[in-house]
């Protein structure tokens, strides 16, 4: 990076680092008083994070999953630094649910105490098997690192590099086996954490886990094409190969979650009556417009499709579209999760008591923002720390079919 | 036209004085009839609600084994109480049943509820909701008190991670404060929405002291007051995120009155007799009776959610 690109970085970052490290002091101290989410609307910002993060760790994971078993060679330098982000990526999901919870040192309660029945164990219990997985497939990815036995191999001749390479590879696909399907599950489950509430007519319905599952591997796959085309180690012949795959992979996700999205909102608005028509008229006319059109709609799929249709071949064109699906897609989490609250169960709820905690309507606070600013700011270190370590040096471990 | 003081009659002082004593005797005879009025009003409308009550009742009342006056609902309700607790826990199912052509929407149950749970700013257990119903001239007002509806088969339950909130035997739904994490899932989880959570506030802290237009110790002592949810003494206090402070809660029948023969503090309450409470186990039971009536109603029947508050259209 040039150094005016690094200062600016650095900038941004401590800005980030300062505003939310006062946010998380506040938190500690303040517990949820200085949050704007109340009982009527017990979901915020915090709850669209975790989902949001969650979702592209699951993304990202199943992306690099696929090339490691499916052994598609021209993807296969994806397959580390997918590992290393998606493990960060469930880091400050984890972090951000567990600043929502009113007891957050009680969260082991739900491995003491499991209820099973409960949507929200068994996610918990899947992030308690899925982060090992993740971490032992990077470690494994790491064995197979041929740098690793370089100096085994000048001693040995070479001889000691092989048969520990191929067991890595071997086990990876194990991993990967096993990994794949519980990504699936956890990142459908995410949509199934709303989808299972029969009293919430707006997020009671069978396309949700589909559209969780999807919009995890686009968002996923949205940031590594940003990170493919941003890192300087991927501008090699083999590294604009990735790219091009990549940006054909995301249309194709993008142009799936553009039907299924269509299809969520045609199909309860054609008639113009129902529970659920008011609400989508307030998504796309009224109090959530503005993040539906502006933020999803243009900055979120028509810029980007602009930017991949029009200059596939350009790596600017591909970052920056890359980066725009990724980082808006806050806003598709917000819209699939905020509008289910903002109706009253009950007519003249809204009415019956007046107090701030008893509200139908939601802006987060300040406070929240800090809050994600910080955990923003975390994952961003690590994912640096990690980008000057071996972790993030390319490893082509993958081989080619037998 | 101008008129000064000068040309205002001087009252002659005599006169007053025998006016004033007129005036007094015409007032103490308005009072006596007023009072009479009243009085007789009062006779008739007791009157009349016995006799609908009457008419809702069964042909043929089941005798009360203990001899309870059946004209009193809340002596009756008290002693069917009593009767209720002398029973195992399992054979016993608390119903509530609200008459909502007596409820007058005083709210008082809603207050009183807050008073006995020491509810603090954004928790409620029992709001009175109010609605119009027709046009001008035939236009009238109806409230809705909304407590735990008690659900046979609650969809706040199923939902806890750690079974923090379950269904006792008696059927009311409960919240273990020492357990719960505080993830709010049973509050998007209820189609009623009568979970709240508590996050910690005071009415008397200083961002919310203007707003409630409380200040001096008094109001924060009553704060800090221990309070007897679930039969367990508690404290909440500014600074210690102790439960309930950062829980789900909910109404649940004032539990601890009932298991201590008395009456749920919204019932005890209710201006117009419109709250009864008591035992469905029991046949004899007023509450049993009522459930039988033709004007029963439950919020949402269509969910399946099988509540245990009964509504009197």
């Amino acid at each position: 990076m040039k150094p005016l690109g690094r200062k600016i970085a650095w900038g941004v970052w401590l800005a980030l680092a300062a505003f939310g490290t006062w946010g998380v002091y506040l938190r500690m101290t303040t517990g949820h008083r200085l949050a704007n989410y109340g009982s009527y609307f017990p979901w915020g910002l915090w709850v669209a994070v975790y989902v949001y993060f969650s979702g592209m760790s699951a993304g990202i994971f199943l992306l690099s999953m696929f090339v490691a078993v499916f052994r598609i060679r021209p993807l296969a330098r994806l397959v580390r630094p997918g590992l290393f982000i998606s493990a960060i990526a469930l880091l400050v999901a984890l972090l951000s649910i567990s600043f929502d919870l009113g007891h957050m040192f009680r969260a082991p309660e739900v491995f003491l105490r499991p209820n099973f029945h409960s949507v929200m164990t068994l996610m918990a219990w899947l992030y308690a098997a899925y982060f090992p997985i993740i971490l032992v497939a990077l470690w494994l990815d790491l064995r197979g690192d041929p740098s690793l036995h370089a100096q085994r191999d000048d001693a040995s001749g070479g001889q000691a590099r092989e048969p520990a390479r191929q067991r890595g590879e071997r086990c990876l696909r194990c991993i990967g086996w096993l990994g794949i399907p519980l990504a699936v599950v956890f990142s459908s489950g995410l949509g199934g954490l709303f989808a299972t509430l029969p009293a919430k007519p707006y997020w009671y319905q069978s396309l949700y886990p589909v559209l969780f599952l999807v919009g995890a591997l686009l968002s996923g796959s949205a940031l590594m094409l940003a990170v493919v085309s941003a890192g300087q180690r991927f501008q090699d012949e083999e590294g604009v190969r990735l790219r091009r795959i990549l940006v054909r992979i995301v249309l194709g996700l993008l142009a799936f979650d553009i039907i299924i999205e269509s299809a969520e909102i045609l199909v309860p608005m054609w008639y113009a009556v129902g529970p659920e028509y008011h609400l989508y008229r307030t998504i796309l006319f009224g109090r959530f417009a503005v993040l539906f059109w502006v933020v999803h709609v243009l900055f979120g799929i028509a810029v980007p499709l602009v930017l991949l249709i029009a200059k596939p071949c350009c790596r600017w064109a591909a970052a920056a579209a890359g980066i725009l699906i990724a980082a808006t897609f806050l806003a598709v989490r917000l819209i699939l999760i905020l509008p289910g609250e903002i109706t009253p169960e009950i007519k003249g709820l809204r009415e019956a008591y007046a107090d701030p905690r008893l509200s139908f309507s939601y802006v987060p606070s300040t406070f929240e923002w800090a809050v994600v600013a910080f955990l923003i700011a975390l994952g961003w270190a690590v994912f640096v720390l990690g980008n000057r370590t071996r972790l993030f040096r390319d490893a082509g471990t993958v081989p080619d079919k037998a | 036209m101008r008129i000064d003081k000068e040309d205002l009659p001087v009252p002659d002082p005599e006169v007053t004085a025998a006016n004033r004593a007129q005036n007094a005797i015409e007032r103490g005879d308005f009072l006596r009839k007023a009072a009479m009025l009243a009085a007789g009003t009062c006779s008739l409308a007791v009157g009349a609600a016995a006799t609908v009550s009457r008419r809702e009742a069964p042909a043929r009342v089941p005798a009360q084994p203990d001899g309870a006056d059946l004209d009193n609902p809340l002596e009756r309700m008290r002693r069917e109480l009593e009767r209720a607790l002398r029973k195992p826990m399992e054979e016993r199912k608390w119903v509530m049943v609200i008459d909502r052509q007596k409820c007058i929407g005083c709210k008082a149950c809603t207050v009183s509820c807050a008073v006995e749970n020491d509810l603090p700013p954004g928790v409620v257990y029992r709001p009175v909701t109010e609605d119009e119903v027709g046009q001008f001239p035939h236009v009238r007002r109806v409230f809705l008190p909304r407590p735990c509806m008690q659900c046979e088969k609650p969809p706040c339950t199923p939902v806890c991670p750690v079974t923090a909130t379950y269904r006792r035997p008696d059927g009311v739904v409960v919240v273990d404060y020492d357990i719960c994490i505080g993830c709010r899932y049973c509050l998007n989880a209820c189609p009623y929405n009568a979970r709240t959570a508590d996050f910690g506030e005071f009415f008397t802290e200083p961002a919310g002291r203007e707003a409630a237009g409380l200040v001096g110790e008094p109001a924060t002592a009553y704060e800090h007051r221990a309070t007897f949810e679930y039969g367990k003494s508690r404290r909440r206090e500014h600074g210690k995120e102790r439960s309930p402070m950062g829980n789900a809660r909910k109404c649940h029948f004032c539990l601890h009155r009932v298991e201590n023969g008395m009456l749920p503090a919204c019932v005890a309450t209710c201006l117009g007799g419109a709250t009864l409470f008591g035992d469905y186990g029991d046949p004899a039971s007023l509450v049993h009776e009522l459930v039988g009536s033709t004007r029963v109603t439950r919020l949402k029947e269509d969910l399946g959610t099988e509540p245990s508050v009964f509504y009197l259209a």
